[in-house]
């Protein structure tokens, strides 16, 4: 009893991990199902169909490519914009600056489905043509509040003595950010870009207003999910979610041998940013 | 120990070492410039539309005007859904917090090494897609399944089922935004000097009280962003209710949805939006005042 209590906190901790888990381990056991009436819904036999045939149903593969293609263009302009605009606003002094703040933290704090439904009306108005383009434009305009509060994060955690010290030893100020400022930065414009990615890839609703007739692979899986979501979708989606945990955890991993090898050869650990 | 010494070394950090150079704006500008087009603008565009007229005739297209009449009619035909999504929004908000709690203070306290790596855990479902993870709760709520069939044993669901009532909706939306609780919860717990909490058990205070008193006041900024990063999300999201509600489950963002691409209302449609919006700003202002944590970016 007394063991219960003490550990209560983890029970219920780990009951919650496991419970995030749960539609996870439904989607993976479900891409080697057969299903026997139109939707995927129940387990009826083993199959191995959807994995030797992944492009097997028209127009799930095309999607998921649209999909990587919109994903890597709009984090790459996010994550260029956002970085620029995390270094202004921690290096730099300049008037405006609570209404840059708030210009940053409304995308966060608005309804996908406002945000959406403004830029088409933007669009419309301006008798814009919807498609391609409108979806990585908006899918910019919500990854970069995203990359500026990450990187932010980075730069506000970074030892300035590091800098100071290339300073003293005779950098100049593009040397110092070559060999010092930026190499420190970059884990968080990484990691920024990661998420930007993760988050334009998932995106439905503000997909969804502004695609006009393009098909991005989650709005494939809202169409299809009326007359049953094809099985090669949960095997995709499996796919999806080991890569990015694989990059997540080897990113991980490399983090922390890159600082304690820091932390033992260079600088004592209680310099380094904690986070 | 830790946190004293490098706090002294940050200090340089603030305004005395900031350049005021023309740099500044120029790494700004492209950014904020587009922030302002394709975010702020689209407000006014919003704004302006909702008050658009009809042109007779031409069934999708419409004139500038002044019909500040949509609001109304958008209103009162819309505004049962508005109240259900606040209530769908705000139970999903109140469990995801009660289950986020234990999780967060679990990996802040007891997660010693492995803290980076429940962190990643937490987040790692939100790989696998928003709309398949919402679609598998189908599965796990079945009206066969283990969960509904052994609530039914117990008499506890006042409709047999749950598939397609509004208790499915907020099971979705309490699971697809418990990462949001999770994580900014898990930032301020883990900022918490544990000592201060053994302080009060030194002078004698019960661990519940102990929580009260320390913990919890301590953590409400987490508190306080958490509840925001969900509710808000929630208030505005369509996929649960479409996936997992029937039609007397629609929630705003359904109503918007639909206005907007099945019906081509555009007035109707941004109407109810710039309502939402407004709704939402209110409230969300209140709740910050109240709580008390001004600064939140």
């Amino acid at each position: 009893m007394r063991w219960l209590r003490r550990n209560l906190v983890g029970i219920v901790g780990i009951a919650v991990l496991v419970y995030l888990f749960v539609p996870i381990a439904v989607i993976m056991v479900l891409s080697f199902n057969k299903p026997s009436g139109k939707y995927n819904l129940t387990w009826n036999e083993f199959s191995l169909d959807a994995w030797t045939n992944l492009c097997g149903v028209p127009g799930v593969c095309s999607s998921f490519v649209t999909s990587i293609q919109i994903g890597v263009i709009s984090t790459i302009v996010a994550t260029v914009l956002g970085s620029m605009i995390a270094f202004a606003l921690v290096r730099y002094r300049f008037r405006g600056r609570s209404t840059t703040n708030l210009l940053i933290f409304l995308p966060m704090a608005t309804p996908e489905v406002v945000m959406g439904a403004s830029l088409l009306a933007l669009f419309l108005n301006l008798r814009f043509p919807l498609g391609e383009g409108t979806v990585i434009i908006a899918h910019i305009m919500f990854i970069i509040s995203f990359v500026v509060v990450t990187v932010k994060a980075r730069l506000q955690g970074m030892d300035p003595r590091l800098e100071e010290a290339a300073r003293d030893l005779y950098a100049n100020p593009r040397a110092v950010f070559r060999y010092v400022t930026f190499p420190l930065v970059l884990p968080g414009i990484v990691g920024a870009a990661l998420l930007g990615f993760a988050l334009s890839f998932d995106d439905f609703i503000i997909s969804f207003f502004n695609a006009g007739t393009l098909v991005t692979f989650p709005i494939y899986i809202w169409g299809a999910a009326q007359r049953g979501i094809p099985v090669q979708v949960n095997a995709l989606a499996t796919i999806v979610f080991v890569v990015a945990l694989l990059i997540v955890l080897t990113a991980q991993f490399v983090n922390q041998r890159r600082r304690r090898s820091l932390a033992t050869s260079v600088v004592p650990a209680d310099a380094l940013p904690r986070s | 120990m830790v946190a004293v010494v490098p706090a002294a070394g940050r200090a340089s950090s603030t305004p005395s070492a900031q350049k005021s150079s023309r740099t500044g704006y120029l790494l700004l500008f492209p950014g904020i410039a587009w922030l302002a087009v394709f975010f702020a603008i689209p407000f006014v565009t919003l704004f302006l539309t909702s008050l658009q007229k009809p042109i007779e005739g031409q069934s999708g297209r419409y004139a500038v005007g002044l019909e500040f009449g949509n609001y109304a009619s958008a209103m009162a035909e819309y505004w049962p859904l508005f109240v259900r999504s606040f209530v769908y929004a705000g139970i999903a908000t109140i469990i995801a917090l009660v289950i986020a709690y234990p999780l967060a203070y679990f990996i802040a306290f007891r997660g010693g090494r492995w803290r980076s790596l429940l962190l990643v855990l937490v987040i790692a479902p939100s790989f696998a897609s928003f709309l398949l993870r919402t679609y598998a709760w189908k599965t796990i709520l079945a009206d066969e399944g283990i969960i509904t069939s052994t609530l039914n044993a117990l008499h506890l669901l006042p409709d047999g089922r749950i598939l397609n009532t509004g208790i499915a909706v907020v099971a979705g939306l309490t699971y697809n935004f418990l990462p949001f609780m999770i994580l900014p919860l898990y930032a301020a717990l883990e900022k918490i000097d544990p000592r201060l909490i053994e302080a009060a058990g030194d002078l004698y205070a019960s661990p519940a009280t102990a929580f009260r008193k320390v913990t919890w006041p301590l953590s409400m900024p987490g508190v306080v962003a958490g509840t925001l990063l969900t509710f808000i999300p929630a208030a505005g999201d369509y996929i649960n209710a479409a996936l997992l509600g029937s039609t007397g489950n629609r929630m705003i963002g359904n109503a918007i949805q639909i206005n907007f691409i099945q019906f081509r209302d555009y007035p109707t449609a941004s109407a109810l939006s710039f309502v939402l919006m407004a709704i939402i700003l209110v409230l969300v202002f209140t709740y910050i005042r109240r709580a008390g944590t001004e600064d939140l970016v």
